[in-house]
């Protein structure tokens, strides 16, 4: 029998005091919830409506199935915002995966002069927040001629320190004696960081990813800063876009905000297991 | 490198001593050396172009007036003092440093309180826990915009509606500038509380069970308990996540920008969102860049005071 730091447990014998105790906890289950489960339910519930809800409200159960708001917000730019957020999704994480894991090869498996001061370096941008630098970064996006192009809003997200920390820490328990026999075998470091390394890293990579997956789904003050038309708009600018135009009601803004909620809930879903392992290895090591 | 002093490796043997400094020539122990860094330059360009480069250009561009066509205007510190007199920035400021403090002590506090409830091994707490993070993972620019709706100020609004039931309301929230702020840093607790709860969970499992025992032995009650053994226990994870929660905090975006966009008569303007008004509205980018270059300076010192106090605390 294990002890929380509550005392909650399951007693040996129930008596009606347990009992008590049984219903205030299924209370506050409850009540966390509502809290903080009704909100994203009624907004699907809403999405879905055929009713068109007054402004502010919501529906706990759809009112006639529907997927009305979903097709009005699709031609209202929100399929063209999925196909770009995809696009830049795919490569972008592609690119910062591949980026970090070589990156981490070095540093994790190398002993060279300067290791701990780049190391160092790198991890210090993960205290600097990206919204400081957009200025600058918005100007020098623009003298590169990248304004309203993929690689402008791919291209500044591809370095980033969390991915090169998770996959360092990884690497580092990887046994050297792996690494001495694919030697022996006349293994270059190119073959061994592909045949050995990244192989027996996968479960970081697959940490990585949902972590890179969710950290460019959300961004949204570079897209706003570098895209300047329709046509370029990813999903966070649509949704966003649709709210400010006020012409449309609340049931198509919401339907464009659960698309762009869906993906990282499901990747959020699948991947879980990965996803918990991360987020305690970039924060409380970090 | 001596036979002996390997031979505990036999198997690399070889490998190590045909590899080793004597019999390598100049050209194979350069490469050795490069090999590193060929695998870094990736990583080094792409953070060297798009961080290093632009947090050193930031605090250059701060020095001017800043004119795209027409050639930019050395001001010296100019854009500096202009800061220490100018009562919007002052307001931006005393608006995020309040919501950092506020969302990051509401966030542990939820947080912690949602970990002892839901911590533990059984599959309906472990499910009840995965459905409580979802708020955490959704895009904030998504957990804007269902708020927005949540929170419309007139009757009809959902949370209004639910106050009309128990006879309170209808709240302003968003519309109000005395109740914008407070509105905002719910929405931010909704989302970053499940987060802290992940964190102090972990914690929680890393505590010594029988401490919970000895306790409960020595007629403690449930609160001593807590007082005594759990919370001693997670103060170490409790530092880490201020930090993480402050500097998260000092640079507000998107949630204002979506909610209110900086109003109801600036009542939520955050620093941030005053440096993207400056560049976009008032097109003064070297002013921007000065206060962006304060806020830098701010965080790095954040960081490094309470890395210095943590490791005091430590040693004392």
């Amino acid at each position: 029998m294990t002890t929380t730091a509550l005392g909650l447990r399951l007693p040996r014998r129930w008596t009606a005091r347990h009992g008590g105790r049984l219903v205030v906890r299924l209370a506050l289950y409850a009540i966390v919830a509502a809290i903080f489960l009704v909100p994203l339910w009624s907004m699907v519930a809403t999405a879905f409506s055929a009713a068109d809800p007054k402004n502010g409200e919501v529906f706990l159960v759809p009112h006639g199935l529907s997927l009305g708001h979903l097709t009005t917000a699709w031609q209202l730019g929100m399929g063209r915002g999925l196909l770009n957020s995809l696009i830049v999704v795919t490569v972008g994480l592609t690119l910062q995966v591949t980026v970090s894991a070589f990156a981490a090869y070095a540093l994790a498996r190398k002993r060279f002069r300067g290791a701990s001061l780049v190391l160092l370096a790198l991890l210090a941008t993960m205290m600097m927040p990206e919204e400081v630098i957009s200025i600058p970064l918005y100007l020098l996006i623009g003298r590169m001629r990248l304004l309203n192009t993929y690689p402008g809003l791919i291209l500044p997200i591809v370095g980033w320190a969390l991915p090169i920390y998770v996959l360092t820490g990884f690497m580092r328990q990887i046994p050297l004696e792996l690494e001495e026999a694919a030697r022996v075998d006349g293994a270059g470091d190119l073959r061994i960081f592909f045949r050995l390394i990244l192989p027996l890293s996968l479960p970081a990579l697959g940490t990585c990813a949902v972590f890179g997956f969710l950290m460019i789904w959300d961004q949204y003050l570079l897209p706003l800063l570098v895209v300047q038309t329709p046509g370029m708009n990813t999903l966070t600018l649509v949704v966003t876009g649709l709210a400010a135009s006020q012409e449309q009601g609340e049931g198509v803004r919401l339907a464009a905000a659960v698309v762009l909620m869906v993906p990282s809930i499901l990747i959020y879903l699948g991947l879980q297991r990965l996803f918990e392992r991360g987020l305690l290895s970039g924060s409380l090591k970090g | 490198m001596s036979a002996l002093r390997t031979s505990a490796a036999p198997v690399a043997l070889p490998a190590q001593r045909d590899r080793s400094g004597s019999r390598r020539t100049v050209p194979q122990r350069l490469g050795r050396s490069l090999t590193p860094w060929l695998f870094l330059a990736p990583a080094l360009i792409f953070f060297g172009v798009f961080k290093f480069w632009p947090s050193i250009w930031g605090v250059y561009l701060s020095l001017f007036h800043v004119q795209p066509y027409l050639g930019d205007q050395w001001l010296g510190a100019a854009n500096f003092t202009r800061t220490l007199d100018d009562p919007d920035l002052q307001a931006a400021v005393w608006h995020t440093v309040l919501d950092a403090f506020v969302q990051v002590a509401g966030s542990m506090l939820v947080g912690f309180v949602l970990a002892l409830l839901l911590e533990g091994p059984a599959r309906h707490l472990r499910i009840l826990r995965t459905a409580v993070f979802l708020p955490a993972v959704i895009a904030m620019v998504a957990v804007a915009e269902l708020w927005h709706a949540l929170l419309f100020p007139g009757r009809y609004g959902a949370v209004n509606s639910l106050l009309g039931d128990v006879g309170l309301g209808p709240l302003p929230f968003l519309a109000s500038p005395n109740s914008s702020l407070w509105t905002i840093m719910l929405v931010q607790i909704w989302k970053h509380a499940p987060y802290d709860m992940v964190i102090f969970i972990a914690g929680l499992v890393g505590i010594d069970r029988e401490l919970y025992e000895q306790c409960s032995i020595d007629g403690a009650n449930a609160w001593q308990r807590l007082w005594n053994v759990t919370l001693p226990a997670l103060r170490p994870i409790t530092t880490i996540v201020l930090i993480l929660g402050l500097i998260r905090g000092l640079r507000v975006f998107t949630e204002i920008y979506v909610l209110t966009g900086g109003g109801p008569g600036g009542s939520t303007e955050s620093i941030v969102t005053y440096v993207y008004r400056n560049v976009v509205v008032n097109n003064d980018i070297g002013y921007a860049a000065a206060i962006s270059a304060l806020l830098l300076a701010a965080t790095i010192l954040l960081t490094a005071v309470t890395l210095w106090w943590r490791r005091h605390r430590e040693n004392a």
